[in-house]
């Protein structure tokens, strides 16, 4: 890829304490939430990362913004180490990056009106005006498909994908460099969410934006990334460009994932052959030894409990973590 | 092909639901006389605009609009009883039991304070009182595995903020799911769960279906799930449904012009790799002040057609023939066929 890396993830690990917590309760063992990734994202394009729920899609986002700290490895910022800083350090850092978080309503304060929300990142801005930020806010609410009129609202009296976009409003008040987006348009109906992923793309290609763009839906993340990384179990599995990932697709797991994405078409749905995944759901406290996906993997050997794959370049021109790739 | 397919008696019945919210600005009119029943047995789906109206039309079904705060017209009833009228006691009592709901923002229907066991084994106790609490604790594992969460004995005793987004939201359909309620009402389940989970929560909402019978109201703006999961489908725009029928005739033949548009702007996503996708232009109406006549007429590019037709009249519900759906629109018959044939032939 021609262009330069803006953020970069090397060999991240976020492990968390697992069990109950209070004083007379020990922990129980390590949620492996981040177990070795590495990748990098480039100025102005967009990586997308998909996999099963609770994979560590969320960590991962949050440790590059540094929301987290990881447990070990790197996380740099236009070459510089963001890993460990604290304080007005790591503020200044974050002021170029934002987060779509992906529980609206959990990430919105509820006594606060959505003006107030949406405003709340005008204020840390160089030279800012509070004269000037309603009429801002009301622009990004017009952008995001709100209606300005509601600038005085509270977030519950909106509706689930109303208060989706406010969060993507307040994400891309203040201009940053790299926005992190946790399932951004999952509450949208179709119509609204091509609006957001064409605006999305309109600020890509105006102020060469950066972005991480997390969802489930396969379709979505065709459409807008750059890069695609399936993760499976804290690690990635495969990587690379969209037409590599969905056309050439390599490793079992993305298979599977492909085959069952729901067709809109009920006659379609009724008649195609889907992978269904058997054997145990491995838990990320203990995860299986080898490759992590054999309790699962259709084509599973004996070598897949010993050695664990590594995440390389297998004929496929893009790289996979599988013994036995398609 | 018929397209109220009754597969049992009637489990819910809603009469011209309104719901309207005073505020300062003026009254948002987020239900404007919705009328549908779903049976035993019976999945219906709900699509449509994000903000026209499908949560607040579930959560007053389940009780949950405060009628003092919020003006409420109309009826619904659940197993004959109406859920306007009864005593607070009553619906409570049906909550949980004979009806439950998946919201959707799992966050918020989840106590932070309380481990997740404890949530699900509580929401079992409500109704079985006198249950122990082994019995709890048996139930709320089972329900963690039917959910599909991993190493469920380890994780019972966690609380809400350990779980991934997607394990909270299957968290809250073991809640809703522990008493096997008769009526399911279902928004947006699958949104934070990647395809396979997806798949494994729509096959867990079936078996309980065919186990009991169950009435599901599935909440989905994801097209995908609709055509693999419900039997019949109504679209809501701006508080009013627009257009109802089965799944394969909607798919088939969308007769209403605003469902033809949410069906062009997913097949512009399946089919462009890159570059705009389609949307339906202009943006939804003012709920505080609907435009007269159709409420879609503002977007809607054949209202020009019918002169003033559209701007004078609220369309009413009437079923379009040969295609069999309902829909509310002025456009005949055989414009609506036209139509269909035009841009949905395949
Ligand atoms: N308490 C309230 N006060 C004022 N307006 C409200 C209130 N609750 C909901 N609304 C408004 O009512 C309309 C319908 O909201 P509802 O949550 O039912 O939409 P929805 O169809 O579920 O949308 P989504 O797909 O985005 O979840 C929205 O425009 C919302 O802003
Ligand atoms: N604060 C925490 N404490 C303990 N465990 C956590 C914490 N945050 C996340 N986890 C665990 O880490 C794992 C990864 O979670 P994460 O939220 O990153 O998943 P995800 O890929 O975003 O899933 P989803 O698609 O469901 O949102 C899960 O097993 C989760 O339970
Ligand atoms: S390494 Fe083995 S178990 Fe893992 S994905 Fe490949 S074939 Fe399956
Ligand atoms: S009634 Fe008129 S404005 Fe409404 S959808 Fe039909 S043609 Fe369009
Ligand atoms: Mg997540
Ligand atoms: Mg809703």
């Amino acid at each position: 890829m021609s262009s330069e890396v803006i953020l970069e993830a090397i060999d991240v690990i976020k492990h968390f304490p697992t069990g109950a917590r209070g004083l007379l309760q020990r922990t129980t063992g390590t949620v492996k939430a981040v177990d070795g990734v590495s990748l990098q994202i480039y100025t102005g394009q967009t990586l997308g990362i998909v996999g099963e729920s609770g994979c560590g899609k969320s960590t991962l986002a949050r440790v590059l913004m540094r929301l987290l700290e990881p447990s070990a490895g790197s996380v740099k910022l236009q070459g510089e180490d963001i890993t460990h800083i604290h304080g007005q350090h790591l503020r200044k850092v974050r002021s170029q990056m934002q987060m779509v978080f992906q529980d609206p309503i959990a990430s919105l304060n509820p006594r606060h009106s959505v003006g107030e929300i949406i405003s709340t990142p005008l204020k840390f801005l160089e030279g800012h005006h509070a004269g000037s930020d309603k009429a801002r806010v009301q622009e990004l609410m017009n952008l995001v498909g709100l209606n300005p009129e509601h600038y005085n609202r509270y977030p519950h009296e909106f509706s689930g994908g109303q208060r989706q976009r406010i969060g993507i409003a307040r994400a891309i008040a203040v201009n940053p460099k790299i926005i992190v987006a946790d399932e951004p348009v999952s509450a949208l109906d179709v119509s609204i969410q091509a609006q957001i992923l064409n605006l999305l793309e309109k600020l890509q290609a105006d102020f060469g934006l950066s972005y991480v763009f997390i969802a489930h839906d396969l379709s979505v993340v065709r459409h807008i990334a750059d890069q695609v990384a399936v993760m499976y179990l804290g690690k990635i599995v495969e990587i690379g460009s969209p037409e590599d990932v969905y056309g050439i697709t390599a490793h079992p797991y993305t298979k599977a994932l492909m085959s069952a994405v729901p067709v809109a078409n009920p006659r379609i749905a009724a008649n195609r052959h889907r992978i269904v995944l058997t054997g145990d759901v491995p838990s990320p406290v203990n995860p299986p030894s080898g490759c992590r996906f054999r309790t699962r993997c259709p084509k599973a050997q004996e070598l897949c409990a010993q050695d664990e794959p590594l995440l390389l370049d297998r004929g496929h021109g893009h790289p996979v973590a599988c013994h036995f790739p398609d | 092909m018929s397209d109220e397919v009754r597969k049992g008696e009637v489990v819910l019945e809603v009469e011209d639901l309104s719901v309207g919210f005073p505020t300062p600005d003026g009254l948002v009119q987020a239900v404007n006389g919705v009328s549908f029943s779903v049976s035993s047995g019976q999945t219906l789906g709900i699509v449509g605009e994000s903000g026209s109206g499908k949560s607040v039309t579930a959560s007053t079904i389940m009780g949950l609009t405060n009628q003092k705060s919020a003006n409420v017209l109309g009826s619904i009833k659940v197993g004959g009883i109406d859920i306007l009228r009864a005593d607070e006691p009553t619906v409570r009592g049906l909550r949980g039991q004979e009806m439950a709901m998946v919201f959707q923002d799992p966050m918020s229907a989840l106590n932070p304070y309380y481990t997740v066991g404890n949530q699900i084994g509580e929401a079992y106790a409500v109704h079985h009182p006198g249950c122990t609490k082994k019995e709890r604790r048996e139930i709320a594992l089972g329900m963690l595995n039917k959910v599909g969460i991993p190493n469920p004995i380890q994780r019972i005793d966690e609380y809400p903020h350990q779980f991934s987004g997607g394990m909270r939201q299957r968290i809250v359909i073991a809640i809703a799911l522990v008493n096997n309620p008769r009526l399911l009402i279902a928004d947006e389940p699958t949104t934070a769960l990647d395809v396979t989970v997806q798949a494994q929560i729509l096959e867990l909402m079936k078996s309980l279906q065919q186990e009991f019978g169950s009435a599901i109201i599935l909440i989905t703006h994801d097209l995908g799930v609709v055509a693999e999961a419900v039997d019949d489908v109504m679209v809501m725009y701006a508080g009013r449904s627009m257009e109802k029928a089965s799944v394969t005739t909607l798919f088939d033949n969308p007769s209403h012009p605003y469902t033809r548009g949410l069906m062009g702007a997913v097949r512009s996503l399946d089919h462009s790799s890159r570059g705009s996708l389609h949307t339906i232009p202009g943006s939804p109406p003012s709920l505080i002040s609907l435009p007269s006549g159709c409420s879609f007429r503002p977007r809607c590019d054949l209202a020009a057609s019918l002169g003033d037709t559209c701007s004078l009249k609220v369309p009413s519900m009437r079923r379009v023939e040969p295609i069999g759906s309902l829909s509310a629109c002025h456009l005949d018959d055989q414009q609506l066929v036209n139509l269909t044939k035009k841009n949905f032939a395949s």
